[in-house]
């Protein structure tokens, strides 16, 4: 009889995600996603100046505050047809790279690595030994005896204190831990090094943005820095090469420790290629535009279905009319009135919960499908596509992430390798490195371009009277960002946001087809019903975010506390 | 006395943004020396890190559910404070108890951790908050200033 298991990760606080599976044999043979993703931000935008709409966007998620900024006002742009200046063009690419770079190592280290990494097997291993462990993996400066010997001490004494904090919900001595001791004490590190790293990336955002988090500086046509290279109260020479330090620390670290760490950890865990494929339709756009109107990318951007690279077709630019008609949601398994199929320019939102119905509706979630079909979003989607449309930095550390992983573990290991879980982390770290290259030609193209004399960031929007329709997307992080708006009479009429997270989460949609998560989990092994560490690494590989909106602190649950009014 | 005062949660819900309202209404209000910072976080994560570092005092302020009725002000400290959020666990698994978890670990931990709550009533989507929190916002700024003056920080009103 198949065993259900329901993992709940809050359960005192509607939203958030829950995962169902249900076990037969020790491996899960049906899988449910259900989570609250934001819903009522058209609640707030409908009848508001479309210029505002992007400061509120930002507010959605508290992770994915800049994506939000830059896919938002590209959609009143869209709508209006707008040329965005040059200078505003690189700006905004240098802080999307930076902040998806941070966003992937924060990913790897801090919200994931412990899913494979045991905290408690470091404390175990011989600094010595990783040392010269690390140092034949690369030059990374930190990688000596007293260092991790001094993260060993530091370990010791944060697991002795009981104050485990951010280690706390670990699964350690599980069975499918496998790292040695020394492996172990590496990755833990460079968890504590990736702190500080992650900080650089939002410098930049903050001299570009203003301020982060929720960056400042964007606006409708462009963006509001100031170019003077000579005065110090804008955008000036001094402050664009403090940038390019900050750019080059970044690109250190990621290939010295990110990338290497990946392929140790891919290696050791190779029988993970094996596992979480599910939904093998990737969805991804391009990103990083190079020209006023949007017509020619740093990054492309298209579709591949059925894990066919060899199918891939392009999606190639802010109008490319395959996907802003090929994108609809359903509503069939999730809490909203009817069972729609629709585009969403003609969506409306009007919720019907109704509990976790398994065959009917389970999620606040709605079900996106491209082409009628589900999609996976993400690096991985981003890495294929890349691939696939034959882009040359893409190609150069897939193929070295592909090797390394071969010789560290023994044998080769082909692309076909990456649609698995481990493959999503790989294509994660591919995706730094490529971005981090990224990075450092926007910075001089944007030196370039300010050498030659222009100065321009912004560009007046003009609404006319009457309906017009836009959409904004962003390759995000996560994945596939986009943002659609109608405005009737320079007001926002409708307004939605399908996330990357709504793509990979989703529902069963109007066909009862699984989306990605669910889709993934089918056939992963689970050891131990009780701790079910293999599903959270599936899961996790996604770089889930849902319904991160919410902070509010409850009582009830920290019995140590009394509570005394004021 | 490097103090930052820092208000979290979603202005988008209606009471969960009163922790960026009450800071809004400190800084409204009063006049601060340069050692203090005000930082609106909104629900951000690990961003918030290079904020917290090296603070000698982090006074928080947000949303508590405590069951008392709508609008009253709780005040926790030390200990409890990470204890608290530590049921906060999202699907990123990294709140502020994490943050101050890692101040911890790279010895960057505020002396002072202090944290103001007010018991909100809507959580619903929009953008202004309950009769009861809103009419306690005010309350909660005099009190984060009267907390900064306990340590010493010159507080002054704007006339």
């Amino acid at each position: 009889m198949a065993k259900r298991i329901t993992i709940d990760p809050v359960t005192r606080i509607e939203g958030h995600l829950r995962v169902d599976c249900e076990l037969d044999n020790g491996h899960v043979s049906k899988a449910w996603a259900s989570g609250q993703m934001w819903r009522g931000i058209e609640l707030i935008l409908k009848g508001r100046d479309p210029r505002d709409a992007w400061l509120f966007t930002q507010r959605i998620c508290g992770v994915c505050t800049t994506v939000h900024a830059i896919a938002s006002v590209r959609s009143v742009e869209s709508a209006l047809k707008m040329e965005i200046p040059l200078n505003a063009q690189y700006i905004r690419n240098i802080m999307i790279a930076a902040h998806a770079i941070q966003d992937h190592i924060v990913h790897f280290y801090h919200l994931s690595a412990l899913d494979w990494v045991d905290v408690t097997s470091a404390l175990k291993a011989e600094p010595r030994k990783v040392a010269s462990l690390a140092q034949g993996m690369s030059s990374w400066s930190l990688n000596s005896s007293q260092e991790f010997a001094r993260v060993q001490e530091k370990l010791k004494g944060f697991v002795g204190s009981g104050q485990l904090g951010i280690f706390a919900n670990g699964y350690w001595g599980h069975p499918a831990m496998k790292l040695s001791p020394e492996v172990n004490l590496l990755a833990c590190t460079h968890y504590l090094q990736a702190l500080e790293v992650q900080r650089k990336a939002n410098i930049i955002i903050s001299i570009l943005g203003a301020k982060t988090p929720h960056i400042q500086n964007l606006a409708v046509g462009g963006v509001a820095n100031p170019i003077n290279t000579d005065s110090p109260s804008t955008l000036s020479l001094e402050r664009l090469y403090y940038v390019k330090t900050l750019i080059d620390e970044l690109g250190d670290f990621v290939n010295n420790v990110y990338f290497t760490d990946v392929c140790a950890i891919g290696a050791s865990y190779r029988d993970w290629t094996a596992y979480g494929a599910g939904v093998t339709n990737y969805l991804c756009v391009p990103e990083f535009p190079l020209d006023t109107k949007g017509t020619v990318f740093e990054l492309p951007g298209g579709y591949i279905p059925e894990g066919n690279v060899g199918r891939f077709s392009p999606i190639r630019n802010f109008e490319d009319e395959s996907f802003v008609k090929g994108v609809k949601e359903s509503v069939k398994h999730s809490w909203y009135k009817g069972d729609w199929n629709r585009h969403p320019w003609e969506e409306e939102t009007e919720p019907g919960y109704t509990d976790f119905l398994e065959d009917e509706k389970y999620s606040w979630v709605k079900a996106p499908t491209f082409r009628d079909a589900p999609a996976q979003v993400g690096p991985l989607a981003n890495v294929l596509c890349l691939y696939a449309a034959g882009h040359e930095a893409t190609r150069k550390y897939t193929d070295k992430a592909l090797a390394t992983i071969g010789k560290l573990s023994g044998a080769p290991v082909p692309l076909e390798a990456l649609h698995s879980t481990i493959g999503r982390h790989a294509a994660r770290g591919v995706r730094a490195a490529v971005l981090y290259e990224t990075l450092q030609k926007q910075w001089q193209l944007l030196m370039d371009n300010i050498g030659k004399g222009d100065t321009r960031t912004f560009n007046q929007p003009e609404f006319p009277k009457g309906e017009v329709r836009g959409v904004g997307f962003h390759e995000a992080p996560r994945g596939v960002l986009s943002h659609w708006i109608v405005i009737a009479d320079k007001k926002i009429k409708n307004y939605q946001a399908v996330v990357p997270s709504t793509w990979n989460s989703s529902p069963r949609n109007a066909k009862d087809a699984p989306g990605p998560y669910e889709a993934s989990l089918v056939g992963t092994p689970v050891a131990v019903p009780e701790k079910p560490l293999e599903v959270l690494r599936t899961v996790h590989s996604f770089d889930p975010c849902l319904a991160c909106a919410i902070h509010m602190v409850d009582t009830k649950n920290a019995e140590i506390v009394s509570v005394r009014a004021l | 006395m490097n103090v930052l005062v820092m208000g979290v949660g979603n202005l988008l819900l209606q009471d969960e943004g009163a922790g960026g309202k009450a800071v809004e209404e400190f800084a409204r209000k009063y006049r601060v020396p340069p050692e203090v910072e005000i930082l609106d976080g909104g629900t951000s994560g690990i961003e918030l890190l290079q904020y917290i570092q090296g603070r000698d005092l982090l006074i928080l302020v947000d949303v508590v559910r405590s069951g008392n009725p709508c609008g009253t002000l709780t005040r926790f400290e030390g200990q409890h404070v990470p204890a608290l959020f530590r049921d906060k666990i999202s699907p990123h698994q990294l709140g502020i108890s994490d943050l101050l978890a890692v101040c911890q670990m790279t010895d960057a931990m505020p002396e002072k951790v202090v944290l103001f709550g007010i018991e909100p009533k809507s959580l619903d989507t929009g953008l202004t908050l309950s009769d009861e929190v809103a009419a306690n916002i005010g309350r909660l700024a005099d009190l984060v200033a009267e907390e900064l003056r306990l340590f010493g920080v010159k507080v002054e009103p704007c006339s």
